[in-house]
Order: structure tokens, then C-alpha cells, then sequence
């Protein structure tokens, strides 16, 4: 029987494929970067509305050293946060009070169907009159926006426990709460994970027009700030860190999700985006 | 005569995960126009990896195939192939009638031309009267007939079958064996039928090639005298029958001792 | 006929008792922001006849061809990179980056670019609206059928034929999934980027009412936002069960153990 052993012959330059992929990932990011640079240099656009590469790292630099800076960051994690466990507590709470009732699931379908599709910046001039300029503007949004995906997630969560597992804790005649625990939580744990992950890029995006458009503090209102003053790679610099902290926040909630769910059989695959 | 299908010293190495693996190691056989031959082997020697060489699906490490007089390197025109998996090789939001019609309708044929040759092939594999239903919607058996409907439609020199009815039940792989047989004498193609059966091979082919274990190589090429008209009944119960098949097993299980590393007696 | 009648009539029982009941309570309310449904409802038709012409239609015309846009952007891009493994690991942190800036943050930066007009609302659109189609797009694109791949390769089914029945049609699904997302942010986008800085449209008559303290108008636009939100849902819903009827026709077989 002949089988091939190494002979000592590798494939010549051969990486692990990680590497080489971390490799390529640096190439394109150095590439875009590169672009941006080039484009106002070559004047095909003009340096005062789209300002090189450079010029707004020099940018970030500076506001970097500044507290309003911070400050600003501080307010946008703050409302981002609270508003974002305001709506997971919700949304998780009122998804396991419908997705465990069949008939309730039936009844509030539709409305939830009516409901969700309603943007959420519809709420902007509510949160203007009411709570003007204010954090508790920005939670009126972000919570709004980051209710629907726990919901929708959680009520499909519930609503998937298997019926045996239900019937035999039912003939058990074990308390709900044991019940909720040990069977509910753990077969919708998946959904409540999609679902905050989900709902933290939208908390996110949600603080931030809160912040741009009502004037709420934080990074956004920064944002309108350095547009107002044509502080132009300012501009740029904070768009820039606020798209770091997207990111962040991607990135953070799905090794969370896998993490988590680490020893779960079925991880829900959720459609990116 | 002229041979139309020729594989000589293919030879296949996979390399992953650190370890060199040799799928198909020194093979060579030859295909006269109009033949049909059975593959067989034990599992995991390699007929798949063979097959697909062979469609041009992908390049062996050394050797070639020549199929007429050119060397294949890429899926040559004039070969068609039904895979195993036929629930994922038919068009799921394509009708039946459009599944069979696509090939030919890519390669631009005329209308009416098409639509005979579409209409002849359904007829043929029974399937005329579902023309406008989705593949999704027919049992195993009728998917496995729209996928060769699809061939015989394409009018191909050699038609490739990498184990089509292994996952259909006994009954229904019946039919379809019978069904082949009759395609195969009435258009006269060449036909190369790779299967883990020993049943099956010696009951359709003219010629059983039997493979050994990894790294693969053809350990026989046995002849099968049976008559030309085959019988699901009487040809399976015939002696001559019970003698090739087993000659094919008594050498698929040698080949499977030595592939384990044991001694041969 | 029955049967499509009552289960219009279930879907509408709640939503319905809700508003009746947003009514009753708001009936008697002397709230200066939060006035009487009755007189929302009043002010709706003198409000907004007027202005459908001037304000609704515009509105609804640029989401809708922002939403085409980047629909097609997003398909027309998304090919390409699902087909290709490294171009995809090179722009993927890249890609990361820009689809996780919060697309009304932009805003500032198109208006810089593009000043306040159509196009600079129509780039916003397109520019939030994109990544949901792209992403998705990719996806379907990776997980084409090798099977179905390897047929096609035989049968010598390349090129047009093969990008327009196999990638795109079997990447559908997928597809579909992402222009549902892209249409809801479509919709947030269009009224962002006229709250902002417009003469025109639907936001920006919203946001002037409230300026104006025109309470029960602004409610009322809010309202017809809220159905327009919805419209457009079901519509969608509607296209989907007919774009992938196939689809769902055979994932209802295989749950049926067909």
C-alpha cells in the first residue's frame, strides 16, 4: 500500500489561511485608505469637502485630546446602553408573555405587523416637544427602534419549545417559574441573542439621529456641530470614529452570541445586516 | 476500433490539513462507442474522485482523459452527467419541462427543435404529463427520471451516472435501472455507470471494472456474458448470474482487506 | 371567499379595538402635545390634500428610486464579491467599517458634497439602504448549490445563462430577505434627509408643523407616515410570496417530510 507522506515537500510560501486573510483584509483597508488620500490630492474632488486620508487622522488626533470629545462619547454610550437594556428587558418580558399563548400570538400578529414597519424618526418631533434636546430624547428612540427585533426574536424563541417538553413539565405539574427556567429560557436563549445583536446596531444608529437630528448630546450632536462650523475633517474624524464604534458593537455582540451559545446545538443563523 | 473514451495513468492527490491523501492512484481503462460499463469498488475508493476527472469537473494530479480525440480539460460538450444527489441537481423554480429545455435552450437551439426533443425525452422517461409541475414536487424516482430525461434531451456521445439511484428504494431503483437499459439501446451512447452495488453492475453492464481500495486502481475488467436482453427476474436468478456477481464481491472484498492492510492469502 | 374575509377581519380586530381605544382615552384630553384622536382625524384630509402633490408624491417618488438604486447597487456589486474569496477577505474589514456607520450620520457629509437637493437625498438613501441588499446579496451568492453548480458546469451553462438561472435566481431567497431590511431603512432615510435641511416632502412638512407648534398636523403626518410604513410592507409582502413562490413551496414540502 503506498500512501504519500510529506517528503519533505510543503507547498512553497504557504500560510495558514487566517493569516492570509487577516493579510488581505489589511491590503483592502490600506487600499480604501489609500484612496481617500489620493482623491482631494489629485483634485478630483476639493480637499475642503472631502479632506485626505491625513488630514482627518490629524483631525481625530486632536478632538482626541479634548474632554468634550469624551464627554460626547460618554453621552452617546449612555443613551445607547440604557435605551438598548430598556428595550431588551421589553421586548424579552412581553415576547415570552405572547410567544407562550398560541391564542395571544394569533391576536397581536397583526399589530405588530402594523406597528413595526413604522419608522421609528416619525417619533422625532414627539421627542422634540416633549423632552427637547435631552438624553430622554434619544431613550424615546433608541427604545422604540430596539423593542421590535427582541420581540419579534423572543416570540419566535417561545413559540418554538417543544410541545412534549411543555406537556411533560405540564404533567409534572411544575411551578411556572421552574417552568420558565428550565425549559422556556433555554430553548428561546438563541432568539434573545439574535435579537439583542439585532437590536444593538439599530440602538446605535437610533441614538446617534437622536443625537444629529434632535441635538440630544453626544457623538451625533458633535457631528451637526462641526458641519454648522465647517470644521470639515472634524466632520469626517467623528464619522469615522462612529462608524469604529458600530463596529465595536457588531463585532462585540457576535462573538457574544457565539460565546454564549457556545455549547447550544442550533445557533440561529440570522441573514446579515 | 477506435475507442471514444480513453483514461490513461490518471492519477488524483488530494492535499489537506497537513496530510497528502492519494485517491486514485495508476488508472487505466478504455471505452468502445456504444459500451456500457459498471464501476464498481469499495466505499471510499475513490469512484466519485474518478467520475468527476472524467467530466472534467475537476484536473487529475498526473495522467489525462481523452474523450474522441481531445484531451479533456474542462467539462467537454457532448457529455452529459447525473449525479446521486438529484434533489440538488434540478433547477428548484424551473418546471420539469423548463429543467430538461435549459441545456439545450443555452446552446441555442431552434424552437421547434427543442421543443421535440424535450417533449420526446419526458415521454421517454415517462414523465409527460408532469411537464409543468417542480421538481420539488415529484417523489425521488421521478426527479432522478427528469434529471435523465435532461441527458438523453441533450443528445450526448457518453453519459456519466456517479451512483444515481443509491438513494431511491429498492423498487423504484428497479425501474430506473430497467429505464437506463432501454435509453441506452435505444439512442446507442456510451455509457459509464459508477456504483457501489454489485447487484447492479453485473446486471446492466457489458463490462464490470472493479476498483481497489485507496489509492485506486482497476483490479479487473470482467466481462459480463449475460444475455443482451436483461430481465429484473430471470437474468437475476440466472447461474451464470450467481457466478459473476460472485467473482465481483470475492475481489471487492480482497481489494477491501488489502486497502485495510491486512495479509493476502 | 369567506374564509380570505375572516382572516382579514381577525388581522384587523386588534389594531382596530387599539385605535378605537386610542380614541376614547385621547377623547377628552386637553394635552397641548398629545391632542384628541378625534381632532388629529379632523385636521388629516384639509392638511394633507394640499400638500400631496407638493410634499407626499415627491416623497414617496425619491424612496422609491432610492430604494431601486440601491437595490440594484447592492445586487450589481454583490455578485461579484460572493463569487470571489479574496476580494472579498481584502474589502471585508473595509466593508465592515462604512456599513457600520449610522447612515443619518452621512447626512452632514452628502450635504457638504451635494448641497441639499434630490441627489443628496437620493445618495442618502442609497447609501444606507445598500448594505442590507449587498450583504445579503454576498450571502446568497456563496451558498449557490455545488451540486446544482457542478450540473451547470457539464451541461456547459456559462456566462448570461448561468448568472441569470443559476446565481441570481438561486440567491433570491437570500436577496429577497435584504431588500425587505433595505426598504424599512429606505423608508427612515427619506424622512431623515428632508427633516434636515428641505423645502419639500413629507419629513420636512412634519418637522415644520412642529416648528410651527401645528400639533394636531404634525400628528396627522405622523400618522399618514405610519400607514405609508405600512403600505408599503404589505406590498412587499405581496411581491415576495410571488417572486419566491417556489421557494416557499419547497420548504413547505421538505417540512412536510416530502
Amino acid at each position: 500500500m503506498t500512501r504519500v507522506r510529506h517528503a519533505g515537500r510543503r507547498r512553497a510560501g504557504r500560510t495558514t489561511p487566517s493569516l492570509s486573510r487577516i493579510g488581505l483584509g489589511v491590503l483592502g483597508v490600506a487600499g480604501v485608505a489609500a484612496v481617500f488620500e489620493l482623491i482631494p490630492r489629485a483634485g478630483l474632488v476639493s480637499p475642503h469637502y472631502l479632506p485626505p486620508t491625513s488630514a482627518m487622522l490629524e483631525a481625530l488626533g486632536r478632538e482626541a485630546a479634548t474632554a468634550a470629545f469624551w464627554r460626547a462619547l460618554l453621552d452617546t454610550a449612555r443613551g445607547w446602553a440604557l435605551g438598548l437594556v430598556i428595550a431588551v428587558a421589553a421586548g424579552a418580558v412581553a415576547g415570552v408573555v405572547i410567544g407562550s399563548r398560541r391564542g395571544l400570538r394569533a391576536a397581536t400578529a397583526s399589530t405588530i405587523e402594523f406597528l413595526r414597519p413604522i419608522p421609528s424618526v416619525a417619533l422625532i418631533p414627539v421627542a422634540v416637544l416633549l423632552y427637547g434636546a435631552q438624553l430622554r430624547s434619544t431613550l424615546l428612540l433608541v427604545v422604540y427602534a430596539s423593542f421590535w427585533p427582541v420581540l419579534l426574536q423572543v416570540i419566535h424563541g417561545v413559540a418554538d419549545v417543544d410541545p412534549v417538553a411543555r406537556d411533560t413539565a405540564l404533567s409534572y405539574r411544575l411551578s411556572r417559574w421552574v417552568t420558565i427556567r428550565h425549559l422556556i429560557l433555554p430553548t428561546a436563549l438563541p432568539y434573545l441573542m439574535t435579537g439583542v445583536r439585532l437590536s444593538a446596531a439599530v440602538a446605535l444608529i437610533l441614538a446617534i439621529t437622536a443625537e444629529l437630528v434632535i441635538g440630544a448630546p453626544g457623538l451625533g450632536h458633535e457631528i451637526e456641530v462641526a458641519r454648522a462650523s465647517s470644521a470639515v475633517p472634524v466632520l469626517y474624524a467623528l464619522i469615522f470614529v462612529v462608524g469604529l464604534l458600530g463596529v465595536a458593537v457588531n463585532v462585540g455582540f457576535r462573538a457574544l452570541e457565539r460565546r454564549v451559545l457556545a455549547w447550544h446545538p442550533s445557533v440561529r443563523r440570522e441573514a446579515a445586516a | 476500433m477506435t475507442q471514444l473514451l480513453e483514461v490513461r495513468r490518471l492519477r488524483k492527490i488530494y492535499e489537506g490539513h497537513g496530510r497528502i491523501v492519494e485517491a486514485i492512484g495508476d488508472l487505466s481503462f478504455a471505452c468502445a462507442p456504444g459500451e456500457l460499463v459498471c464501476i464498481v469498488g469499495p466505499s471510499g475508493a475513490g469512484k466519485t474522485t474518478l467520475l468527476k476527472c472524467v467530466a472534467g469537473l475537476i484536473a487529475p494530479t498526473t495522467g489525462e482523459v481523452v474523450l474522441g480525440d481531445a484531451r479533456v480539460a474542462g467539462p467537454p460538450p457532448g457529455m452529459a452527467v447525473v449525479f446521486q444527489d438529484y434533489g440538488r441537481s434540478l433547477f428548484p423554480w424551473l418546471t420539469v419541462w423548463r429543467n430538461v429545455a435549459l441545456p439545450l435552450d443555452h446552446h441555442g437551439a431552434a424552437r421547434g427543435e427543442l421543443r421535440r426533443l424535450v417533449d420526446d425525452a419526458l415521454a421517454e422517461v415517462g414523465l409527460a404529463d408532469v411537464h409543468a409541475a417542480y421538481p420539488w414536487q415529484l417523489s425521488g424516482g421521478m426527479q432522478q427520471r427528469v434529471a435523465i430525461a435532461r441527458a438523453i434531451a441533450y443528445q450526448p456521445k457518453i453519459l456519466l451516472m456517479d451512483e444515481p439511484f443509491a438513494a431511491v428504494d429498492a423498487q423504484t431503483r428497479a425501474d430506473l435501472e430497467d429505464l437506463t437499459l432501454r435509453v441506452w439501446r435505444r439512442h446507442g451512447i456510451t455509457l459509464l455507470f459508477v456504483t457501489h452495488d454489485i447487484d447492479e453492475a453485473v446486471y446492466m453492464g457489458q463490462r464490470v471494472l472493479i476498483l481497489s481500495a485507496s489509492p485506486t486502481r482497476v483490479i479487473e475488467d470482467l466481462a459480463i456474458d449475460l444475455a443482451a436482453e436483461r430481465d429484473q427476474l430471470a437474468t437475476r436468478s440466472s447461474p451464470r448470474f450467481a457466478e459473476l456477481r460472485s467473482r465481483v464481491y470475492e475481489h471487492i472484498q480482497r481489494a477491501k482487506r488489502a486497502g485495510a492492510g491486512e495479509v493476502r492469502t | 371567499m369567506t374564509h380570505a374575509l375572516r382572516s382579514l377581519a381577525r388581522a384587523l380586530a386588534l389594531p382596530a379595538v387599539l385605535f378605537a381605544l386610542w380614541g376614547l382615552v385621547s377623547a377628552g384630553s386637553k394635552s397641548f402635545y398629545l391632542p384628541p384622536l378625534h381632532a388629529i382625524l379632523g385636521v388629516f384630509g384639509s392638511t394633507w390634500s394640499s400638500r400631496l402633490t407638493s410634499d407626499v408624491l415627491p416623497s414617496i417618488g425619491r424612496l422609491l428610486i432610492g430604494y431601486a438604486g440601491a437595490v440594484i447597487a447592492g445586487v450589481a456589486l454583490g455578485v461579484p464579491l460572493g463569487g470571489r474569496p479574496r476580494l472579498r477577505a481584502a474589502l471585508e474589514p473595509a466593508l465592515e467599517l462604512f456599513r457600520a456607520i449610522p447612515p443619518p450620520a452621512l447626512v452632514p457629509v452628502f450635504m457638504l458634497l451635494f448641497g441639499i437637493g434630490t441627489p443628496m437625498k437620493l445618495l442618502v438613501i442609497v447609501s444606507g439602504a445598500v448594505w442590507p441588499v449587498l450583504l445579503n446579496t454576498i450571502e446568497g451568492v456563496r451558498a449557490v448549490d455545488e451540486v446544482l453548480s457542478d450540473t451547470c458546469r457539464c451541461y456547459g451553462i456559462t456566462g448570461l445563462t448561468r448568472l441569470r438561472v443559476l446565481v441570481l435566481r438561486g440567491a433570491s431567497p437570500q436577496i429577497v430577505t435584504g431588500m425587505r431590511q433595505a426598504l424599512s431603512i429606505a423608508i427612515i432615510l427619506m424622512v431623515i434627509s428632508e427633516m434636515f435641511a428641505s423645502s419639500s416632502g413629507l419629513g420636512y412638512a412634519i418637522v415644520d408643523f412642529q416648528r410651527a407648534f401645528s400639533i394636531p398636523q404634525m400628528w396627522s403626518g405622523i400618522l399618514l407616515l405610519g400607514a405609508l410604513g405600512v403600505v408599503l410592507s404589505l406590498g412587499f409582502g405581496v411581491f415576495e410570496a410571488r417572486a419566491l413562490r417556489w421557494y416557499h413551496g419547497q420548504r413547505s414540502e421538505h417540512r412536510e417530510g416530502g
